[in-house]
């Protein structure tokens, strides 16, 4: 965790509001997926019935959810496939590590995976000599500018064509175009050999299916087929949470997911990888690995925000943000940006490397809306406020500020007292807040309402 | 009719023509309206900020306040449903207080909501003038789900024309604290929004909510833009 910078939100905030091009590329991609969402959803007969009955599905999994991890575990070795569990991130990179170097793989084709962000996967097997590319374009062109996603579904939401374009020139000496059916071209070449050289594919999973041990991966580009079928070796890698019953489940997020992530109907591939590849097949891996990492979840099973986990990582939350959407995801600080960001970032990392993050939020309650499994984030976001202050991460003088409210809010006189002092020091309040704060507050009236009124 | 009016901090020490208004509106419309002189805040500030307790000590104040039976009417979508949601998550484990919270709760209504619902406002006889937008507040359109009322009332007016306002659901950044803790983002928020209300080529911005407008001023004056700021009680009791 020594690259999250959550503690530094608002100075990153600040940075990135100073970026012109920034800006003007995430207020381009949230409208655009905002909208489309608001028209994929407006096609369905009844929304709400739906997130209803998505949000309860994934309760029921969660109520239960060691008893389906047991049984996805089963049904997916009897599938042919290695089901490993990881406690943590370093057990995942070493169980990870160790499977790629026990074969002596040297190249890998990755297909996305937020939960390998969280993890650092990428790094690690780098570190360990392993080649790994990334196949998903747009995580593709940020592992190519060296950062990170800033957006769980569209990785470098925050960059534009012209940036892009700049980009592939530089790194793959290509002639600059600003054509993005010529970028995709140009990317789609350079990865078509990776795809033929790796020894070995990765994936990450939007569902895992109980009842036959299957994995569920929603993808649009074709990459997420061509990792988990190309190379002889396919490794998956999900968090615990992300269980579904049975694949009679499935249909419901099937309507939910795309139309919340990127507002599509459905997206281009939906792959349902049951097992390694069998005798007379001939496709799919013949050896499949499937890695569940818990990393903090059965913790956050344990507790008040155990809703979180109902998250199936669609980014509504975020598209609708005006937080997210003005600072883009790299000022969150984590792998994880936007209102669902700020939960889990603080339930993975804890308030000591993340508190300021539950400030990045006016609780408008856009997420709220869009939500497809109804998770309270505003509810969350107020809840994790209040552990900050009992756990003493928030700034001493708001608690004293907040001391001094108590003492007068159940005082009449007191707080009128008070509001006749404002006024009359306003002069002096102004100055030392500053012209970004008490600057923007209009002059408190001579008079106020309740002395007028009695 | 009796009401009890609950003017909030905003309009007690710096909009007080906002409360001046409600009581005119009150006043045409035959309600008798009591201001409890003993109130303070709601506690919203404190709540929101993570200071549950803090925000305890408020909403109890509150309740012993705005006792009885009578509608308690307040000019803030965002202190109505601080009265509506929040106190009843405030003292989920006292039975007691639980018990009155949920009696407040049930009988806190935004103004523009009441005079929709309980007066039937929007059907009589309105008039104001300008060419103005409204800006949906968060919390009024999507904690109280007020979304129609105000733009009922507005309609009504005759003599106003009212015009779109894109994104007009949109926060202005506001937020409460969250425009001192993170003034920059509120900025430029605000901008925004005021860039919204400019296009419109409205000469006033309606709101629900004084912590909104008075963000949207803000906005409006870095600007440099001329349209006028009023909460939609200024704009209705002008016409009376």
């Amino acid at each position: 965790m020594s690259t999250q910078t959550s503690l530094k939100f608002r100075a990153n905030a600040a940075k990135a509001l100073q970026d012109d091009a920034l800006r003007a590329a995430m207020r381009n991609a949230a409208d655009t997926f905002g909208a489309r969402r608001t028209s994929a959803i407006s096609t369905l007969p009844d929304f709400e019935a739906l997130r209803e009955k998505a949000s309860s599905v994934r309760m029921e999994v969660l109520n239960n959810l060691p008893r389906y991890v047991e049984r996805f575990t089963a049904n997916a070795t009897k599938a042919g496939a290695v089901v490993h569990r990881a406690f943590d991130a370093a057990a995942a990179r070493e169980i990870i590590t160790g499977i790629l170097k026990d074969r002596g793989v040297r190249t890998v084709a990755k297909g996305k995976s937020m939960v390998s962000e969280e993890i650092q996967l990428n790094e690690h097997l780098e570190q360990k000599g392993i080649e790994i590319v990334e196949t998903d374009l747009g995580e593709y062109i940020i592992q190519l500018e060296h950062e990170t996603p800033s957006h769980i579904i569209v990785p470098a939401i925050h960059k534009n064509r012209q940036q892009i374009g700049r980009l592939f020139a530089d790194r793959l000496g290509v002639e600059y175009s600003e054509d993005p059916q010529v970028l995709t071209k140009i990317a789609r070449k350079v990865l078509r050999d990776k795809f033929l050289q790796a020894d070995a594919g990765m994936s990450g999973a939007n569902f895992a299916i109980a009842e036959s041990g299957s994995l569920v991966i929603f993808t649009n580009e074709g990459n997420g087929r061509m990792v988990t079928t190309m190379p002889p070796i396919h490794i998956a890698i999900l968090s615990i949470e992300k269980m579904l019953p049975s694949l009679r489940n499935l249909p419901t997020f099937i309507r939910l997911l795309p139309r919340s992530a990127t507002g599509q109907a459905i997206t281009s591939y939906v792959s349902i990888i049951t097992g390694s590849r069998k005798p007379g097949e001939t496709t799919g891996a013949k050896e499949l690995h499937i890695v569940l990492l818990d990393n903090g979840r059965s913790e956050i099973l344990a507790g008040e925000f155990k809703e979180m986990l109902k998250c199936i990582r669609c980014g509504a939350c975020m598209n609708v943000c005006p937080v997210y959407r003005a600072v883009g995801g790299h000022s969150y600080g984590w792998t994880y940006p936007g209102p669902m960001g700020i939960i889990l970032t603080t339930l993975l990392t804890g308030l000591e490397n993340s508190h300021p993050l539950v400030d990045a939020s006016t609780l408008c309650g856009a997420c709220n809306e869009v939500c497809p499994v109804k998770i309270p984030l505003v509810e969350f976001i107020i809840k994790q406020r209040a552990h900050r202050v009992t756990e003493g991460f928030s700034p001493a003088r708001i608690s004293f500020g907040m001391r001094l409210f108590k003492a007068v809010v159940k005082s009449p006189a007191l707080f009128s007292l008070a509001e006749r002092l404002a006024s009359m020091f306003w002069p002096v309040m102004s100055a030392m807040s500053g012209k970004d704060v008490a600057g923007r507050l209009p002059k408190p009236s001579a008079l106020s309402f309740r002395r007028r009124t009695t | 009719m009796r009401v009890q009016l609950f003017g909030t901090c905003l309009v007690d020490s710096l909009y007080p023509e906002v409360g001046e208004a409600a009581l005119r509106i009150f006043k045409k419309f035959d309600v008798e309206a009591v201001f409890p002189k003993e109130q303070t805040c709601c506690g919203q500030p404190a709540y929101n900020a993570g200071y549950h307790k803090e925000a305890r000590s408020a909403a109890e104040h509150f309740l012993s306040v705005f006792s009885g039976k009578d509608p308690i009417v307040t000019p803030s979508g965002s202190c109505a449903a601080m009265v509506k949601h929040g106190y009843p998550e405030l003292f989920r484990d006292d039975p007691k207080l639980l018990k009155i919270a949920k009696s407040a709760s049930g009988r806190v209504f935004e103004l523009s909501q009441f005079l929709v619902h309980k007066l039937r406002a929007h059907k009589k006889k309105l008039s104001g003038t300008g060419k103005v937008t409204y800006h949906s507040s968060c919390h009024l359109t999507r904690m109280l789900g007020v979304r129609e009322e105000p733009l009922l009332l507005l309609n009504a007016l005759q003599g106003v024309e009212v015009v779109p306002l894109p994104d007009a659901a949109r926060c202005c950044g506001f937020g409460g604290m969250f425009m001192a803790k993170l003034p920059e983002i509120s900025i430029a928020l605000a901008t925004e929004k005021a860039d919204a209300i400019i296009s419109t080529g409205a000469d006033t911005v309606i709101g629900g909510d004084c912590g909104c407008l008075m963000n949207i001023a803000d906005g409006l004056k870095r600007r440099g833009s001329a349209v006028k700021v009023r909460h939609i009680a200024e704009l209705i009791a002008e016409g009376l």
